[in-house]
């Protein structure tokens, strides 16, 4: 273990040990519990606070420098995607012509799902391949760049895959410094760093993330838990197909066993609405409560589910053909609900596995004709079987469940015992977004991707993951939540300078022995960790964002349990402020916010100066807080005000005018 | 590196029979033959592995990519006699669990 390390180690244990203490300390003794409305929400969140320190250090205990790279295998297949949208062709063969370029032998592909003749001309003209989506892709649900790139998966062959970003232009080495891990027959993937060239050093949109590409990935990938991130990164083409595979037949599983349970509920009703005369209909879905009641307890002795479910639909289809002859009254007002069954699958990550209760409730209670009711048990096994009609590809290997496909995708893998990488050694350039609005958008997106696969699969439930792998991956899900704690860190000074309402029991000597030295530590922690890296920008904006955390987190749930749109806005490709007067707007609420300490200010010291009322040392104290505060919310003042890079860097700029960096794919 | 034989038995079920490695490379040429099964309208195909060598993870997506079809088209696919390696591969996908080889090709059909 080098020196460095060590170090670290210690001033993680120190910075663990000062931050409890501080927070038991407050939960026990300081909690000014006649004011809970304020004290309780703060308390909450600097135990929040304490949490994602702990997390912070946890992450950077091992972090794991790889250093010189092993020599790359020889003759590999390797197969280079550029997955792109709506870019323009240009900022496209820019990167395609440097993929073409990369030095180890390879195949380069412009993955391009807007499907457009330029872009193939483009292609054709330089001997670089175009793919786009297959004619199956017709009418179902596309799962954007997860989708592009799966449907890639299939039109080509080769044993690694380097995925790129339509603006990350890869240097001709990529694939010589990063090749020689997969030496390791289970290492699935290497990531690289994403990196911006059209962004000045005082990074005013908080572009670059170099605490995150390089420590914190650092750390993860110590805990084999170097997480995917969409672009830049090689990956083990068995190893997605892997987990391609598998996820299908978890999806099947859970799908029939649910479609199964609904058919019967289905059957039972419409067998209750039977009339005393309808015998042969009568015996007819008796046949069927039979043939449900056998095929679930075959299935529950393990017999394999394709043959379960391929003789239960003869058997259906049989009674169906039967009861035709029978009863054709009242078929034809159920055939216009048994066709909207079908579209079930139709939303954008909705396949019968996930689909919410409330549709197969619906479908549950409605009354169907016995007719309609046996038509309905076919669909609704049909919906799940083998077949998977809803889906264009029934082996889906990227990850559908979230708007950021890289994250949900890698931590099946990690699920499955692949082992991953990180390489902290740039080796491509991209183009970050150079306007707030476009900034704000991709950040919203990001964040909101990061809830989806909380909510869907919280990686503290995923028993394949090993504990570190889980807080890993949880760690970064925590960040997510800042939202809700900047908010109470705004209002506790203002509460106490407006209204002189203590959130503490006092303003003591003790209260600032205890607290400032966890800050101190914290912030060495940080400073050590960094090694030089800039970090003050990301801790601004991790505060500054606040409202974007929070309606990411509220959308995602929404998503997830309330079956609601993520509603975000297509990334817009065009600076805004070019079309009249800054956006600020777009950040009003943080203006609001600063208006109100400012507010909050004045009136804490006319308090104090003109009426003597709240203590010198809590006034002073939350000045302090309250010039904090403003310090990292001033960062969204410079973002407004930004008009991008001013010099050309080496073409990109002007580029970079006409697209962002965000991931190459439609709205889902 | 891989052929594939096609036949139609007497009881027009098409009989497949991958000989060699079928990976990532030759995945696609599997899903080709089951394709062309399909639109000359044989939909019982069993796959006889006994000859396949090596099976991935490709090649099993070029297998359920068959069966999805054949089902579509109200007819079935079913896999025989795999090696003992092939079916480690089954098993790491939990796809035994779905999906049951059957001890021999001429019979696949009759359960």
């Amino acid at each position: 273990m080098t020196k460095r390390l060590l170090l670290i180690r210690f001033v993680v244990l120190v910075t663990a040990l000062l931050g409890i203490n501080y927070v038991a300390w407050r939960w026990l003794f300081s909690v000014h519990w006649s004011a809970w409305w304020i004290a309780v929400p703060l308390v909450v969140a600097e135990t929040y606070s304490l949490v994602d320190s702990l997390l912070f250090g946890m992450t950077v205990w091992r972090a794991k420098g790889r250093g010189e790279p092993p020599a790359p295998l020889p003759d590999r297949t390797v197969d280079v995607f550029i997955t792109t949208y709506n870019e323009p062709v240009e900022m496209v063969m820019r990167t395609a012509r440097a993929a073409k370029a990369i030095r180890y032998p390879h195949q380069t592909w412009v993955l391009d799902d807007g499907d457009r003749a330029e872009m193939r001309a483009a292609c054709e003209a330089e001997g670089i391949g175009w793919v786009t989506r297959a004619a199956h892709w017709e009418g179902r649900p596309r799962h954007a760049k997860a989708g592009n790139l799966n449907n890639a998966l299939l039109a080509t062959e080769g044993e690694f895959l380097l995925i790129l970003d339509a603006d990350q232009v890869p240097s001709p080495e990529i694939l010589d410094r990063t090749l020689g891990y997969f030496e390791d027959e289970r290492m699935a993937l290497v990531q690289t760093p994403q990196w911006f060239e059209n962004v000045p050093p005082s990074d005013p949109l908080g572009s670059q993330a170099p605490l995150f590409y390089g420590p914190i990935q650092q750390g993860k990938d110590g805990w084999n838990a170097a997480f995917f991130c969409g672009s830049n990164a090689v990956i083990r083409r068995e190893a997605l197909m892997q987990l391609g595979i598998t996820g299908y037949v978890g999806e099947v599983e859970v799908g029939v066993h649910r479609a199964l349970r609904t058919a019967r509920r289905v059957v039972t009703r419409a067998r209750r609405q039977l009339g005393p005369d309808q015998a042969d209909v009568r015996a007819g879905l008796d046949t069927i409560l039979q043939d449900l009641g056998r095929a679930r307890r075959e299935l529950a002795q393990g017999e394999a589910l394709f043959d379960v479910t391929y003789r239960f639909q003869r058997r259906v289809d049989e009674v169906h053909r039967r009861l035709v002859a029978a009863d054709l009254t009242a078929v034809r007002e159920d055939l216009s609900a048994i066709a909207e069954l079908e579209g079930i699958g139709a939303g954008p990550d909705a396949r019968l596995a996930t689909v919410d209760d409330e549709a197969l409730d619906r479908i549950a209670s409605r009354e169907w004709s016995p007719l309609g009711a046996i038509e309905t048990v076919q669909a609704l096994v049909d919906a799940v079987d083998v077949g998977r009609a809803d889906e264009a590809q029934p082996v889906m290997p990227l990850a559908t469940i979230s708007v950021t496909e890289d994250m949900a995708t890698c931590m099946r893998l990690h699920g499955l015992g692949w082992r991953t990488a990180y390489v902290d050694e740039v080796l491509a350039h991209g183009l970050a977004p150079e306007d707030v609005e476009t900034m704000l958008t991709q950040r919203l997106r990001w964040a909101q991707g990061t809830m989806q696969v909380f909510f869907r699969e919280n990686p503290l439930l995923q028993r394949g993951l090993t504990w570190p792998q889980r807080l890993m991956y949880f760690s970064t899900m925590w960040s997510y939540l800042s939202g809700f704690a900047a908010v109470v860190y705004i209002a506790a000074p203002v509460v106490y300078l407006t209204l002189g309402v203590l959130p503490v029991d006092a303003w003591s000597g003790e209260f600032f022995l205890r607290l400032i030295p966890f800050l101190v530590v914290n912030q060495l922690l940080f400073w050590l960790v960094a090694d030089g890296r800039p970090t003050w920008r990301g801790q601004q904006y991790s505060l500054a964002l606040f409202p974007t955390w929070i309606k990411a987190v509220t959308s995602a749930f929404a998503n997830v349990y309330l079956g609601r749109p993520l509603g975000f806005a297509v990334t817009p490709k065009t600076r805004r402020e070019q079309e009249g007067g800054r956006p600020w707007r777009l950040v009003r609420p943080q203006l609001v916010a600063m208006v109100v300490l400012v507010l909050a200010v004045i009136a804490g010291v006319v308090r104090l100066e003109a009426f003597d009322e709240g203590s010198p040392l809590g006034v002073y104290a939350n000045l302090f807080w309250v010039c904090f505060d403003l310090v990292v919310l001033w960062v969204v003042v410079r973002a407004v005000r930004y008009r991008g890079p001013e010099t050309d860097t080496g073409g990109a700029a002007a580029l970079a005018v006409a697209t962002t960096s965000t991931r190459g794919g439609p709205p889902a | 590196m891989i052929e594939i034989e096609v036949t139609t038995d007497p009881r027009g079920i098409g009989v497949v029979v991958p000989r060699g490695r079928l990976n990532m490379v030759s995945a696609g040429r599997l899903r080709e033959a089951l394709g062309e099964l399909a639109t000359a309208g044989t939909h019982r195909i069993v796959v006889d592995l006994a000859e396949t060598t090596f099976l991935d993870s490709s090649g099993l997506g070029a297998l359920i990519a068959g069966l999805k079809s054949a089902r579509q088209a109200g007819g079935d696919l079913r896999v025989a006699r795999p090696t003992r390696e092939v079916m480690t591969v089954f098993e790491l996908t939990n796809l035994d669990k779905v999906l049951r080889p059957r001890a021999d090709p001429e019979t696949a059909f009759d359960d």
